[in-house]
């Protein structure tokens, strides 16, 4: 056998180093496989799954994927930033890679056989003699009770036969046939029904309850207050409704106006007192003779819901025995994160909280999972030994989950003869982009602000630029400019809490970005697919920008009245997946995507046809964004609180998209899920000027934005 | 309103079998389906009859289950997404979904499932424009709505293909 060589270790096996944490072989003939990241609706622990089998030589339908555990389940943080395949596939890769050698070396030793001599076969091992064993005959998890050492090497891509195979989802046949496999359809014994009496706006306080009517009604357990938080127990969920509905009539409530003015959001934006920060800049202002023009254009986004189908639900017990005093069943994005927090709100230690990942509705960043799961703790600390489940109304979901923020982006550009860039400014105002429980000094739970002595989750942080940054994700300009300044005006309120949607700042600056580069081309008198490749070397880079403009025939149209075509292109984050979106719009009436045509990179994929999911869905919730979706306000509270007040694209809407995934070339993987964000936008905001001749610099790009866009 | 709010026995029929709740009269069908009868695939989306994630089919009518209360469907055939087919053995559509990869999260397939079968059963050959508005009151946030649209209208042909594979 050759010696080990010794690889890096990926960051998630270095903080959970031992092998049997991440996995188990059962006698039965399964591999049982405990990642630390969470099932988002992404398909994540299917292409996991293909890791891990891949590694270890088995079928997929031997691989269990285990839900994430507090206590048993490698501490990998948060399922978020695209990052689950690069982190959790890095590791499974390694650990599966050595947990395979493991296994050798006990079946060599068995068999008589040197390890290197054996073969394995869906679990068989098997040796040139003809004798043979199995990962289950051997089972044994002293095999893996060991530090992973990072001295195998994992297979060579060009050796993969599961990984890169585009293998159906494991979770779908039973999601799609109605069994019960979310947090909402927990039915433990004993389980009750609580629901939360929100206030009626921000900053209001509780001054007035009487709760004799709703207490008064059969199958009502009990009534939760603490201050301006208030809850309601019932055997069913159905008493619990009507309860809730009793609670809200007999509360009186002290309102008073603590949001911005809803008609100008920008000025606002603008003027709000803000910490400035520049994020990157790289050479100086161009000697004045160079220059030939100055541009400058400003954007806006508003602020966004997650706007998930399935709102907010958890089920918490706690114990009147022994044994963990609370345990908690959530669709989190982080099990540790929320224990921790959970443990902050409720003065326990983290060893006396279980929390365990259930799957939930799609999951776009940070919304109400983890805040439900503090409403379900508190509701369920007034009936121990009852598991409570407690889901939010769509109501709340659309009103007091955490939103994308808004935010107004100004870019200027000096310009040499020929429309070149010489030097790029991009300015940012707005809220950050994470208050995710373990980020905040605050405890980052919506009910804690409403409990006596509850403190308002301080405004966003901005993450570093290193990890892609917040709000200044892809504002660093993905062109060979000679010079740019980046610049970050970051509101210190927050008057509607803000936190992590899919792409984060990427959506608004790629939009801005993208929409000044056609601008500049524009003035310049150039194609915009020549403009960009004009300043683009990075060769990966060219290709999606090319691949897009050949598949969906640029330049070839035949003029139509009122159809329009638009490129918007980035590489999410400036170092994860590159995507380039070519869009088709109709402008009548109204906007009208027809076609969206995407080029992707993202090095190795894991599973194809669920590449091409993530990104076909991320274009259509995009365009969804950038047509339609807007969070209204008052100066008390948010009014878009139903599908009706917040609309989004519906089937008869929706563009037809076709993805080309571009080959790998041996690249390591990127995330894919967030890539299209921004370049949709960018592309559609692009067609409706090629349609109209009207830039329209405010989103949502709706048929009264392009009236208000168009020359007096 | 009285009489809507005492707890009483009541018989539905659901997915074929007759089945006996006890709650008050005016409780949504969704809350009697998925709580008293451990029927957890018709799902609560938002309570109003505006996503469609809690359709069933009442005498084979689309029918949102989350405003629907339950003296209205007493002595009529409430059918979920259970009572179409199982994951060993699933009905033409939801094969088709999972043949196509049709989803993401999966949380409003349930109610697309019912809607595109309410669709099939008064129209066995629908246009893709058709199949969109029959979908429209379904709100999906993942986007996967295209190949929703492809995989009902792949089941579409084999249904028509082969009429008996609906038994």
């Amino acid at each position: 056998m050759n010696p080990p060589q010794v690889i890096g270790l990926p960051p998630s096996v270095v903080a959970n180093p031992r092998l049997g944490d991440w996995l188990r072989v059962l006698p039965a003939g399964l591999i049982e496989v405990r990642p630390g990241k969470v099932e988002l609706g992404q398909g994540v622990l299917t292409a996991l799954a293909q890791v891990a089998a891949e590694e270890l030589d088995v079928s997929l339908a031997r691989v269990r994927m285990m839900p994430a555990v507090t206590g048993l389940s490698p501490d990998e943080g948060y399922t978020s930033g695209s990052l689950s395949v690069q982190h959790s596939g890095a590791a499974l890769r390694l650990v599966c890679a050595e947990a395979r050698e493991q296994y050798l070396a006990a079946a060599a030793a068995r068999l008589g056989v040197p390890a290197d001599k054996l073969t394995v076969a869906d679990g068989q091992i098997l040796a040139p003699n003809g004798r043979a064993s199995s990962y289950w005959e051997l089972a044994d998890a002293g095999l893996l009770d060991r530090p992973a050492t990072g001295g195998y090497q994992p297979k060579p891509v060009s050796a993969y036969r599961v990984v890169g195979a585009s293998l159906p989802r494991l979770d779908l046949p039973d999601k799609l046939t109605g069994r019960p496999r979310y947090a909402h359809d927990l039915a433990p014994d004993g389980l009750c029904y609580g629901r939360i009496i929100r206030p009626p706006s921000r900053g209001a306080t509780l001054a007035h309850l009487d709760p004799a009517a709703a207490l008064a009604l059969p199958g009502v357990l009990t009534v939760v207050r603490d201050s301006s938080f208030l809850g309601v127990v019932a055997e069913r969920e159905e008493v619990a409704l009507r309860a809730a509905d009793r609670l809200r009539a007999d509360a009186s409530w002290e309102r008073r106006p603590t949001l911005p003015d809803p008609a100008d959001l920008p000025a606002f934006l603008r003027s709000a007192a803000a910490e400035t920060t520049v994020l990157a800049e790289r050479g100086g202002p161009p000697p004045p003779g160079q220059v030939a023009a100055s541009v400058e254009a400003t954007y806006h986004r508003p602020y966004l819901a997650h706007a998930s189908m399935g709102p907010s639900s958890a089920t918490a017990l706690v114990s009147d025995q022994g044994g963990p005093r609370l345990r908690v069943w959530s669709h989190t994005q982080g099990v540790y994160p929320l224990r921790a927090e959970l443990a902050r709100a409720l003065g326990l230690a983290e060893d006396d909280i279980t929390v365990t990942h259930v799957a939930g509705a799609g999951c776009y960043g940070h919304n109400g999972a983890d805040d439900v799961a503090l409403d379900a703790a508190l509701l369920a600390m007034a009936v121990p030994g009852r598991p409570v489940q407690v889901t939010w109304s769509r109501a709340d979901e659309l009103g007091w989950a955490p939103f994308g923020p808004a935010a107004v982006v100004r870019l200027t550009a000096e310009a040499d003869r020929t429309g070149n860039v010489l030097f790029w400014r991009h300015q940012i105002w707005g809220n950050g982009h994470t208050t995710r429980p373990g980020s905040n000094p605050a405890v980052a739970l919506l009910a804690a602000g409403h409990r006596a002595g509850g403190r308002d989750i301080e405004a966003a942080a901005e993450p570093p630029m290193s990890r892609g940054g917040g709000a200044g994700r892809n504002s660093v300009p993905g062109y060979d400019f000679p010079g740019y300044q980046i610049v970050n005006h970051r509101l210190l309120d927050m008057p509607l809490r803000t936190s992590a949607l899919r792409s984060l700042g990427a959506f608004v600056n790629v939009f801005a970005a993208e929409s000044f580069m056609d601008e500049l081309a524009t003035a310049a008198g150039r194609d915009p697919v020549e403009y960009r490749l004009a300043c683009l070397a990075d060769p990966r880079a060219r290709a999606v920008v090319e691949a897009a403009a050949r598949r969906s025939g640029w330049g070839s149209w035949p003029p139509a009245e009122s159809i329009g075509h638009g490129i918007g292109f980035a590489r999410y984050k400036n170092t994860s997946a590159y995507c380039a979106v070519v869009a088709e719009v109709a402008a009548v009436t109204e906007i009208r995507v027809r076609r969206l045509t995407i080029a992707v990179d993202a090095g190795l994929i894991i599973n194809p046809d669920g590449a091409v999911n993530q990104v076909e869905g991320g274009a259509i919730q995009a365009t969804s964004w950038a047509l339609k979706e807007q969070v209204r306000f008052d100066r008390y509270g948010v009014t878009s609180d139903s599908w009706e007040t917040y609309p989004i694209l519906r089937f008869s809407e929706v563009p037809a998209v076709d993805v080309e995934l571009l080959p790998g070339h041996e690249n390591p993987a990127l995330g894919i899920g967030e890539t299209a964000q921004g370049p949709t936008a960018a592309a559609i905001g692009n067609a409706v000027y090629d349609a109209l001749g009207v830039r329209v610099r405010t989103l949502p790009l709706t048929a009264e934005r392009v009236l208000a866009a168009m020359p007096d | 309103m009285d009489d809507e709010r005492a707890v009483v026995a009541t018989a539905v029929l659901v997915n074929g079998q007759r089945r006996e709740v006890r709650t008050e009269q005016d409780t949504a069908l969704l809350y009697v389906l998925r709580n008293h009868l451990g029927l957890k695939g018709t799902r609560f989306g938002c309570g109003l009859g505006l996503c469609g994630a809690c359709l069933v089919l009442v005498d084979g009518l689309v029918t949102y289950s989350c405003d629907t209360p339950l003296w209205a469907v007493q002595d009529k055939e409430v059918t979920t997404v259970e009572g179409l087919g199982t994951s060993d053995q699933p009905h033409p559509v939801t094969r088709a979904l999972i043949a196509g990869q049709a989803a993401q999260c999966g949380y409003c397939l349930s109610g697309v499932i019912i809607a595109a079968v309410g669709l099939l059963g008064r129209n066995a050959d629908p246009s893709d424009e058709e199949v969109r508005a029959a979908l429209d009151g379904n709100l999906c946030r993942c986007g996967a709505h295209n190949r929703i649209v492809r995989a009902v209208l792949e089941a579409a042909a084999e249904l028509r293909a082969d009429p008996e594979r609906t038994a």
